[in-house]
């Protein structure tokens, strides 16, 4: 990790890997929302950060001026090598209609109601198996033993590569996402995910599954086969944006649930609580931040964006602006006025929410029915990772 | 009350279909419609307006006939 001078200034050289920003953005948004609601850092290029709901869903909107093509909230640093086989990138998140367009058709009924029901049941046994290996010890570490070890495997299993590999899989993309800063971890994730799945396909060109790799690679655009690098870009970015993101989210689910005995005894009594519950903790604590290329110099509530600028699409900021959500600062489990954009807003709406709603309350409902009571440990060091995607990486958690 | 989604501003969220399953239907690509005509009976109405007032494509809305 690259040795940042400290922030003095949030307003114009902000950093969001800030020790202080991962562990608590809340009160900086809150603060920069009435001061500069929309911040600027010249860290890692020129980057614009804004914390209003109206602003944010404004820019995701305006995608005329704030591209896709560069999403990345930590630019790479070293000298990238030449990878032709991503020569689009990891559509449909990374591009513009029209490749966004038609490759987020080909991925979205893989992640539509009705096949996301058809995986419930298998995220639902995952889930109790994960918690049998720790429910008679007395305590567990929440995240790394529970929270980062469902998504991943949820998400091996629709893309049809063994789950036994989850491990590599996390570890690929904690280099990519998490340890951004770091050029050689990033290059590392890089090349491992690559060249998995580039053997991956190869062999389903001969051996097709049922599987979402097999569909994609058999997959047709304009009469003809979808060419192999889009395929690539497709099945990488369903294995970075399926893992960490969900497991952020399961994660400070039960981190707030360890430290707010009220709303976890809530959320045991009436278990009908649950899809508001899921819906204002996907609110309080959205994982993801994505980020926006300007395509040509463009004035944002007074601020001149030149072309090649950055901006942070902090939804995670939207979903906590007291203009929008009543209480913004409080978790409210029962909330019924919940406008929330954690998924993002606009074309880019996450195509996976589907399952990753599905994934949260069935990791929440399978730790709450076996083990109604816990809290953090005494002395507990609780560690959050962010950047792209905020959420807490180690939370020891004891019960009876 | 009429409702009805607006497919140019739905993106698929798929809140309408959490909160109101009796009211609204997702196709594959997550394009939420009204089911029917989009009439919804009184013991529903409350629902209908939740649904209105989760959306964050605000693309729910209620018909004035």
């Amino acid at each position: 990790m690259s040795e940042a001078p400290p922030v003095s200034h949030w307003d114009t050289d902000f950093d969001v890997l800030d020790p202080g920003y991962v562990t608590d953005p809340f009160s900086i948004w809150d603060d920069l929302r009435r001061s500069c609601p929309v911040a600027h850092t010249d860290r890692r290029g020129s980057t614009w950060l804004p914390t209003r709901y109206q602003d944010v869903v404004d820019l995701a909107h305006d995608i005329d001026h704030f591209s896709s093509t560069q999403i990345s909230v930590i630019p790479f640093n070293g000298v990238p090598r030449d990878q032709p086989v991503l020569q689009y990138g990891l559509p449909p998140i990374s591009a513009d209609p029209p490749l966004h367009t038609w490759t987020r058709r080909l991925l979205l009924p893989w992640f539509s109601h009705r096949r996301v029901d058809g995986y419930e049941a298998m995220t639902r046994a995952l889930c109790s198996e994960l918690v049998d290996g720790f429910v008679n010890t007395g305590g567990t570490d929440a995240a790394r033993d529970y929270a980062q070890q469902i998504p991943v495997r949820v998400i091996a299993s629709i893309l049809g590569v063994p789950s036994s590999l989850s491990d590599t899989f996390t570890g690929w993309v904690r280099d990519i996402l998490e340890f951004a800063d770091d050029p050689e971890r990033r290059q590392h994730g890089a090349e491992g995910l690559i060249n998995f799945f580039v053997a991956e396909l190869e062999r389903r060109k001969t051996e097709p599954g049922d599987d979402l790799l097999s569909d994609l690679l058999h997959s047709e655009f304009d009469g003809a086969p979808v060419e192999t690098s889009v395929v690539l870009g497709v099945a990488a970015l369903v294995l970075i944006a399926g893992v960490d993101t969900t497991w952020s989210a399961i994660g400070s689910s039960l981190w707030h649930l360890a430290t707010q005995p009220d709303d976890r005894a809530r959320l045991v009594a009436d278990p009908d609580a649950m899809p508001l519950a899921v819906e204002e903790l996907l609110r309080a604590y959205s994982p993801v931040t994505m980020a926006r290329l300007v395509t040509e110099d463009v004035e944002f509530e007074g601020c001149p964006m030149k072309a090649g600028d950055k901006v942070l699409m902090n939804f995670p900021g939207a979903n906590r602006d007291p203009e929008v959500f009543e209480d913004a600062e409080r978790v409210v489990l029962d909330r019924e006025l919940n406008r929330h954009v954690a998924f993002g807003s606009g074309i880019h709406r996450c195509a996976g929410s589907n399952l990753a709603r599905m994934e949260l309350r069935v990791a929440l409902e399978e730790w709450l029915v076996r083990i109604p009571e816990f809290r953090l440990a005494d002395g507990a060091e609780v560690t959050w990772a962010g950047g792209q995607v905020r959420g807490p990486r180690s939370i020891p958690v004891v019960f009876p | 009350m009429r409702i009805r989604v607006d497919p140019e501003k739905c993106q698929g969220h798929a809140r309408c279909y959490g909160l109101a399953p009796e009211l609204f239907d997702v196709d594959d690509y997550g394009l939420s419609t009204v089911i029917g005509d989009g009439s919804v009976p009184p013991e529903l109405e409350g629902r209908a307006r939740l649904a209105i007032a989760n959306c964050p494509e605000y693309a729910i809305e209620e018909l004035q006939d």
